[in-house]
């Protein structure tokens, strides 16, 4: 069995470091003890000293190297006797990386040691991007016989995979239970409130404030606890800004009530407009189209525009994919499908997860204006007014009436400047107050 | 870093703490590991691996008393005490040194002393009455394990009356014995003399022997044990014992009033655990102690700051693999590992290696009950599986209980030949939350013993095929 050479934590803070030099290659014979390689951290440069005896037989990763997650599989040794048939069967070079450094958090105080074998985040939906689901057996016949979506579910088992006390939270109407809960000390006295040593999170305790017996205490549910994670995260990571635009919508009405006439196949709401203008927007100015992923920014080809639905206890924001590819009418009867479902709770994850822009509309309820949380990982979000008969001014100065829809874009400052979010919105009022442009 | 400054200071190196110390190590965590005696600690050195081949000995001698059965014949079989202590105070050594390569291998430091808490995570260290320098460290566990209990009236004298200690290195073997309480360590060292020979009486204060196990299993293992020759008292207290030159009269009094007297060569007293909480300073730095444990939270949090507390110092079940489980937890999470999850007690097996061999794992069927779940039980004899029957181990029993509405697997009992190396199988199905239907799917190897848990489960919803 060809022994697995790993990065090694050189610190309890280390988390990864530059493979910086090999000493042995391919073929030298090792001993416990004997030098394979020099690591430098942020601190310093450090070497690996082998604890097996045998040959180097593979060097996965390359000297120079930087940023080997501590625990990646970085050289294989053959033991004695085994030839290099025997790596076949060796593990594979990439293991598990954490997708991006673990958020600076409450938990982890600066004396704690960091996690040396960091594992993937462990509140995920439980599907991931092919539809399969993780989940024990146990756990999907609990989840089954209590009617729960089990791909609704955050799991918080290996690797993200839904348990049993994922869907008992579930079933309970509580929230999955958090990785690190505020331990309970067995002889029930209360903790030491320490925070130097041992982490904790210190939840307040709401109900301190009121009177007893003044309010009711409800569990939250998944989706309740799923979206106050996403935009609490939303608001604290991304440098939100504003802009705000009004849109004549004259034209755009009379251009509606046209189609609409024509045909009962299908009805064109305002918002329809709104999402066609956005993706065309979108395809207009492209820079615009994107997603901050720390060492890179994303520039997707095509325009996914989620679009807000309120449901019952919450909200859900299915996808219109490659909305810039799609007329007005399909994405009026793709709409009207996807929020039908929405309310029902029958979307796929696959139908909301992701998407490249959002657009929330709250003018049915007669609001004027309003800032939106950007959905993580887009980098915008569109909060759209209703329309409105107000007064404006002319170009000849004089004053007039017309329908007016007031649009605010919040934008991710990492990946959309002033400059570029105003170009975003000068775009889609073009579209919105000459319709007929999005033909062209 | 000084070289007296660690991360982390282990008290304690038996199976709690040189696993914790390992693991600590291989975190990254600069660490340090005191003991006091031996490495190892008592399941090395006077327990659970000593113990383990005391039994070897026994179940080789038991099965020389059978060779005809087999079609084979020997004479003069006999055996040397001396020869079997010595074998597994060897086998105690050899481990013990591995331990000591382990730490080494993991640049553990071992320091040779006795512990005591100062605070302020400082150590105060003596070897042999003097004091050696102080070690400071961030992270502290307490590692130092248990003891036998004393019973009021019933103490150990070193020479009539045997604490498991004794009992582990008798220089020859009692005529009769008188083993007082039948948990794992009373009935193994029962299993043993007996086997050797020695007249053995069991007392038990509850009313069945191996009374943390299943009901069927206490029963089926009373029925062998007496089919050994054994005298099992249950619902028996002993009152008193008075010594004589060089043999024990013991007053047991039954629960319906009676006594009895009864007079052996050796008794062995096996009447619980207490931690060693003593003189490590538990008291000036304010570490709770309550019945003689440390109390812990599910993290091995004392409520001190920095100190922690594992194995059997921190209670129940006093098992080496639940205080291997939690060093491991405790120093995961002191390094913040986020998927570190505290100990599920109903996942942990317990093994006794008497013969027959008992193992169990979760739930029994009335602790089930009790709490509330509508239970599904099945069972499987010994005698419908044919690779038993060809070893000559007939006697034995496999019982499954499950949740009748979810299908989850509560609890496995088991008593019969290797069950103990049988009883992984479950404890895997339970953490990765198996139902019937995985372990109904599962393909079982023929011909084995382990066919049995297979068939256990089938019976449990009525479905089994050998039986």
């Amino acid at each position: 069995m060809p022994i697995s050479i790993l990065m090694p934590a050189l610190s309890p803070t280390m988390e990864k470091g530059n493979l910086a030099k090999w000493l042995v290659k391919v073929g030298d014979a090792v001993s416990a003890g004997d030098i394979l390689a020099e690591i430098e951290t942020d601190k310093a440069t450090m070497e690996v000293e082998s604890v097996d005896e045998g040959t180097v037989a593979k060097i996965l990763v390359p000297e120079g190297t930087n940023n080997v997650p501590v625990n990646q599989l970085i050289a294989l040794l053959l033991e004695d006797g085994e030839d290099a048939s025997a790596l076949d069967g060796a593990p594979a070079a990439a293991q598990s990386q954490p997708v991006s450094p673990p958020p600076a958090s409450p938990q982890q105080t600066a004396v704690q040691p960091s996690p040396a074998a960091a594992t993937m985040p462990v509140q995920q939906p439980a599907a991931n991007g092919d539809g399969r689901t993780f989940a024990s057996p146990l756990a999907r016949r609990l989840a089954g016989d209590a009617g729960l979506d089990i791909t609704m579910i955050s799991g918080t088992g290996p690797h993200g995979r839904v348990v049993k006390r994922d869907v008992e939270a579930a079933r309970a109407g509580g929230a999955p239970s958090a990785p690190q809960a505020a331990p309970q000390p067995a002889a029930g006295a209360a903790p030491a409130a320490t925070g130097t040593a041992i982490a904790r999170i210190e939840r307040p305790d709401m109900t301190v404030y009121f009177e007893a017996g003044s309010f009711d205490a409800v569990p939250v549910d998944s989706m309740r606890a799923s979206i106050a994670r996403r935009l609490t995260e939303s608001k604290r990571d991304i440098p939100h800004y504003y802009l705000t635009i009004d849109c004549r919508l004259d034209e755009l009405l009379a251009m509606r009530k046209k189609l609409n006439d024509r045909t009962d196949q299908y009805r064109i709401s305002v918002n329809d407009f709104v999402v066609r203008a956005a993706a065309l927007a979108l395809r207009r100015v492209p820079e615009a189209n994107a997603t901050w992923a720390d060492t890179h920014i994303l520039y997707h080809h095509h325009a996914d525009v989620s679009m807000a639905v309120a449901i019952e206890g919450g909200l859900i924001t299915p996808i219109i994919r490659k909305a810039d590819t799609k007329g007005l009418a399909e994405i009026a009867i793709e709409a009207k499908d996807l929020a039908a479902r929405a309310r029902d709770r029958k979307l796929k994850p696959n139908e909301y997860e992701g998407g490249t822009f959002s657009v929330s509309n709250l003018g049915m309820f007669g609001i004027k204006n309003f800032t939106a949380v950007i959905n993580p990982p887009q980098a915008a979000i569109m909060a759209v007014g209703g329309g409105a008969k107000r007064p404006i001014v002319n170009e000849d100065g004089t004053v007039g009436v017309a329908t007016m829809m007031t649009v605010t874009l919040s934008a991710d400052h990492r990946v959309i400047d002033g400059a570029l979010g105003a170009r975003l919105l000068a775009a889609f009022k073009g579209f919105i107050e000459e319709p007929l442009t999005m033909l062209l | 870093m000084s070289d007296q400054s660690y991360d982390l200071v282990v008290i304690g190196a038996g199976p709690g703490g040189y696993v914790a110390a390992i693991r600590a190590a291989q975190l990254g965590m600069k660490t340090a590991i005191m003991e006091r005696e031996h490495l190892g600690g008592i399941c090395l050195n006077w327990g659970c691996i000593p113990t383990k081949a005391l039994l070897r000995s026994a179940e080789i001698y038991t099965l020389l008393h059978h060779l005809d059965e087999f079609g084979l014949s020997a004479d003069n079989v006999s055996f040397d005490v001396g020869k079997i202590v010595r074998r597994s105070r060897k086998i105690a050594t050899q481990l013990s040194s591995g331990v000591a390569y382990l730490l080494k291998k993991n640049k553990v430091r071992v320091i040779d002393g006795q512990a005591r808490l100062k605070g302020g995570g400082i150590v105060a260290v003596t070897k042999d009455g003097k004091a050696l320098p102080d070690v400071t460290a961030r992270h502290i566990i307490l590692a130092t394990g248990a003891r036998a209990r004393a019973l009021p009236g019933l103490e150990p004298d070193g020479r009539l009356i045997w604490s498991y200690k004794e009992a582990m290195v008798p220089d020859t073997l009692p005529k009769s014995l008188l083993v007082v309480g039948s948990g794992a360590i009373g009935i193994e060292f029962a299993s043993f003399f007996n086997a050797l020979g020695a007249k053995t009486t069991v007392v038990e204060v509850l009313d069945r022997v191996l009374p943390v196990e299943d009901e069927d299993i206490s029963a089926h293992a009373r029925k062998a044990f007496e089919k050994q020759g054994m005298t099992i008292l249950t619902s028996a207290t002993v009152e008193k014992l008075e010594k004589g030159a060089d043999s024990v009269t013991a007053t047991i009094k039954s629960s319906d009033g009676t006594s009895q007297s009864l007079t052996v060569e050796r008794v062995i007293l096996a009447v619980g655990i207490t931690g060693n909480v003593e003189n490590i300073g538990l008291e000036d730095v304010g570490v709770n102690v309550d019945r003689g444990h440390v109390q812990i939270d599910q993290w091995c949090r004392t409520g001190v700051d920095g100190v922690y507390a594992i194995g059997d110092l921190a209670g129940p079940p006093w098992l080496a693999h639940k205080a291997s489980h939690e060093g491991v937890i405790c120093v995961e999470k002191i390094a913040g590992i986020d998927s570190v999850r505290p100990l599920d007690t109903s996942r942990i097996p317990g093994c006794t290696y008497c013969t027959p061999q008992v193992a169990s794992i979760g739930l029994t069927e009335a602790g089930a009950r009790a709490a509330g779940h509508e239970v599904r039980v099945g069972r499987f004899s010994f005698i419908g599986n044919g690779k038993a029957i060809a070893l000559g181990e007939p006697d034995g029993l496999v019982k499954t209980v499950f949740d009748a509405k979810t299908g989850e697997l509560l609890g496995a009992h088991m008593i019969g030949a290797e069950v103990t190396e049988l009883i992984e199988g479950y404890a895997i199905a339970k953490t990765l939350e198996t139902t019937e239907h995985e372990l109904m799917e599962t393909v079982f190897p023929h011909p084995t013993l382990s066919e049995m848990m297979h068939e256990a489960v089938l019976d449990a919803y009525g479905r089994v095929i050998h039986m």
